[in-house]
């Protein structure tokens, strides 16, 4: 293995990426920003782990990146549909307007 | 039907429907056979191959008898609606036929056996410290006897009231009790063969008790009609409260044999009496189990004081009348004395009793029947009158000749009472036809088709009816060689032989009652056979009368045949000669009885009840010959005895006598107990007054103070107000803002992981 970037930098990388993420869901009301940060700290884990990956040359962690991915996507696909039906009953995706249990 | 047939046309098609309900009987006792035959595959390999005298026994079968009629009862309970008359009749007839079957294995078994008897356990059924009851069997010659008088005359009645039944519902314009009769029915010949097969006295009781519910039932089947409606519900009750009675004293008998000697069947409690010798205070328990015993048996047979419900009996249907309240429930008393022989055997005093008490209810019946006009009351008063005589053999001793006149007795009083239910629809189908068939369904009408005054002329009318009616009426009058005869004669020669031989004042008391009571006998039975068949018609419906379909005549021609030869069962000896097949009865019995005495034909007592017969017959002819010649006319009787006659009509103001001192003064205290001691004491003080008051001042105090004061504020108050203030609180923190809960979720992610990276 030659020079190489070290790891820790991949995991300030991620911790800002993070941060952004949470940021983002903490601040913005459009729902579709908030899934988009939501993706955005998943991914962010998903660097770490692949990092780490390759500093222990260990496959598991990887492999891990797959299945958030896979759960990822499937978070998504099911996420989109209930804002297109949120849409379509209130005519608005933010979250500040979906207050209520029954509606 | 019945209506479109009164035209001549449709008789035909009747009678070709008959045909073919005779073979659907037929095919209906295979299919039921059929249906037998997984049961009975069950139950052989229970019976023993091979007795001790060589063939094959079937004891095991035994509990067949019991399962037929009911499994028939069942099918008819919950399909007798679909099922239609058909194959109703042919499900219980089916039934009663398979259980004939049975008794006839049963008795094929006996005599492979050697006559041994042999009890079938079936079951445990009650275990209660030194209570042991098993649910068994007892077979032999005596209980084999009752199953095929049972089943046998119980069979042919079943067809009979196939065809009864049919104009039965129709005419009381309720067809669709048709099954429920078929159901009773069948439920009776269960009822009754656990009477006679059970092994012990309890099992016995369960038989007795079964028996007067079925009584009831059938008593009360038409329950709505009757004098004011409630006539036949009245009659119901009065022969279950009689009943009651003698059960009541039964049970106290068989509490008191439990107390003696802790057993209750019949093995046991023999065995033990053959062994022990009593103390007095034994012989006294003794005698007063069995004075309970026959109080039990004046009950349910009849006897004095308690025959007055037998009478009332007879609105049931007429099947009803042959089967239970002639051939067979009403001879319990007699099979349940006869089997406690050994009992009775230490109590002559009880002895006494029993023989004392048939003998004056021979008498006292007969009397009452000469009176009647009705021609199934007639029939009725003549049962308590013949009961009498088998309870005063069995009082005699003479359990032998009491049995043989129970065997004779239901086949010539079954035979009598169907001839009479024939009868009777004759006339009614003589009313229809004479008052048009618009009146059909109206019921009751016109005159009562049972009242003797109403008949008259229907000799050339009945040509089956008429010589069934008269072989009965001969056998009952004890006129040689019919069956009545034989076994009348040997009651009476035990009365004669143990009263003048032997010099005993109680039978030769017996005897003399029971002498005259065979004179009013024939006389009544003369009287009605004259009154029912000759002289002119006196109504339009005598005069239109016409004989019953085949499924009626055939049963009583059967019967006939037995009333007939009945008496072949037991002949007596004659001058010492040994006639072939005497004492046949007396040595089966004897199998179970011990060694029974074999009467010698002795012409002096058969002359005199004969002759005594005769000379009765003869003046009802003189009297009755062509009279009454209408139905208003008074009866000729009427006129040569007077009050006497109106005492025998009126039943000696029987009825009356208890109505005041037993009901009267009962209906009174009860009226006293219920609104002094229960209404205006017990109600309006007590409860009302007393309880109630104080509980109110209670409950008072508990609301105002308890639950008021404390339990709502403090208990119930407080909390809540409690978790509502902290509701309160905590709802403020639920906003509905989904970023506030993300914020929420990461601040505490946030102190939680720095509390773990920091602190630790």
């Amino acid at each position: 293995m030659e020079s190489t970037v070290p790891t820790s930098y991949y995991v300030v990388l991620s911790a800002i990426l993070f941060t952004l993420g949470v940021t983002g869901v903490l601040v913005r009301r459009n729902a579709i920003i908030i899934f988009m940060s939501v993706e955005l700290m998943l991914n962010s884990a998903n660097l770490v782990f692949v990092a780490f990956a390759r500093q222990f040359m260990e496959l598991s962690g990887q492999v891990f990146v797959f299945f958030v991915m896979t759960v990822a996507a499937a978070e998504v696909a099911v996420g989109l549909a209930l804002i297109v039906t949120i849409f379509r009953t209130k005519k608005s995706i933010s979250v500040d307007d979906i207050n209520q249990l029954k509606g | 039907m019945a209506r479109l047939c009164a035209s001549g046309i449709c008789q035909r098609v009747e009678r070709m429907n008959r045909r073919r309900t005779l073979l659907w009987l037929g095919l209906g006792l295979l299919a039921v056979g059929a249906l037998a035959f997984p049961a009975a595959a069950w139950a052989a390999p229970m019976s023993e191959e091979g007795g001790s005298a060589g063939g094959a026994t079937f004891f095991g079968l035994i509990p067949l008898i019991i399962l037929f009629p009911v499994v028939g009862l069942l099918i008819n309970l919950a399909f007798g609606k679909y099922l239609g008359e058909k194959w109703v009749g042919v499900v219980a007839c089916g039934a009663a036929g398979l259980s004939f079957v049975i008794a006839v294995l049963q008795l094929v078994s006996l005599v492979n056996n050697g006559f041994h008897a042999e009890t079938f356990s079936l079951a445990d059924w009650i275990v209660i410290g030194d209570l042991n009851v098993p649910w068994a069997f007892q077979i032999d010659t005596l209980s084999v006897t009752m199953m095929l008088v049972v089943t046998g005359v119980g069979t042919l009645i079943h067809i009979y009231a196939v065809g009864y039944e049919h104009a039965d519902v129709r005419h009381n314009g309720d067809p669709g009790r048709y099954a429920r009769f078929f159901v009773y029915l069948n439920l009776f010949l269960a009822a009754m063969l656990i009477l006679v097969t059970g092994n012990s006295y309890l099992t016995m009781f369960v038989g007795w008790e079964g028996v007067g519910l079925c009584s009831y039932l059938l008593i009360g089947f038409w329950f709505e009609k009757g004098e004011g409606g409630v006539g036949n519900a009245r009659a119901g009750r009065k022969a279950f409260v009689a009943n009651r009675i003698g059960d009541w004293a039964m049970l106290i008998a068989i509490f008191m044999l439990f107390w003696m000697f802790r057993s209750l069947t019949f093995g046991d409690i023999f065995g033990q009496l053959a062994r022990i010798r009593l103390s007095e205070q034994g012989q006294l328990m003794i005698t007063a189990i069995t004075l309970l015993l026959l109080i039990g048996a004046t009950g349910k047979s009849a006897q004095i004081p308690l025959y007055v419900w037998l009478p009332d009996a007879m609105a049931g249907p007429t099947p009803v009348s042959a089967l239970i309240h002639a051939a067979t429930m009403v001879t319990a008393g007699i099979y349940m004395i006869t089997r406690s022989y050994p009992l009775f055997g230490l109590a002559p005093i009880s002895q006494n009793a029993v023989a004392l008490v048939g003998a004056a209810t021979a008498l006292w019946a007969a009397t009452i029947a000469v009176g009647q006009f009705d021609i199934k009351r007639v029939l009725a008063y003549s049962t308590i009158s013949q009961l009498g005589f088998m309870v005063a053999a069995v009082g005699m001793g003479a359990y032998v000749a009491g049995m043989f006149h129970l065997v004779t007795h239901a086949f010539f009083k079954a035979l009598l009472f169907l001839s009479a239910g024939s009868v009777i629809q004759a006339l009614e189908r003589g009313q229809e036809h004479a008052s048009g068939a618009a009146a059909h369904d109206s019921g009751h009408h016109g005159p009562d088709p049972q009242d003797m005054r109403n008949m008259g002329g229907l000799w050339s009318k009945l040509p089956i009816t008429k010589w069934v009616y008269l072989i009965g009426a001969l056998a009952l009058a004890g006129i040689f060689p019919l069956a009545g005869f034989w076994s009348k004669d040997e009651i009476l020669l035990d009365g004669f032989t143990k009263g003048i031989t032997e010099g005993k004042p109680a039978d030769l008391a017996v005897y003399l009652l029971l002498t005259v009571a065979a004179f009013f006998t024939a006389f009544y039975m003369g009287r009605q056979i004259l009154m029912v068949f000759f002289g002119q018609p006196r109504t339009d419906a005598a005069k239109h009368a016409t004989e019953s379909p085949r499924v009626m005549t055939y049963p009583l021609i059967v019967l006939a045949f037995l009333a007939f030869f009945g008496g072949a069962l037991n002949l007596p000896g004659l001058f010492g000669l040994e006639v072939p097949g005497a004492h046949a009865l007396a040595e089966w019995l004897g199998h179970t009885l011990g060694e029974a005495e074999k009467g010698e034909l002795n012409l002096l007592v058969a002359g005199i009840s004969t002759g005594l017969a005769l000379v009765a017959i003869a003046i009802s002819y003189a009297i009755y010959r062509g009279k009454p010649a209408t139905a208003e006319e008074r009866d000729p009787l009427q006129g040569m005895l007077g009050p006497v006659f109106t005492g025998m009509n009126r039943k000696w103001w029987v009825d009356e006598f208890y109505d005041l001192i037993i009901l009267r003064p009962y209906n009174w205290l009860a009226r006293i107990s219920a609104d002094l001691i229960d209404g205006r004491f017990w109600h309006d003080w007590f409860h009302d007054a007393v309880l109630a008051g104080l509980f109110n001042i209670f409950s008072r105090l508990l609301a105002d103070g308890v639950d008021k004061g404390f339990v709502d504020p403090v208990i119930s108050d407080f909390p809540a107000d409690l978790s509502k203030g902290i509701a309160a609180f905590f709802r403020r923190v639920q906003t509905g803002f989904v970023r506030s809960y993300a914020l929420a979720v990461f601040v505490g992610v946030v102190v939680v992981l720095g509390y773990f990276l920091i602190v630790r």
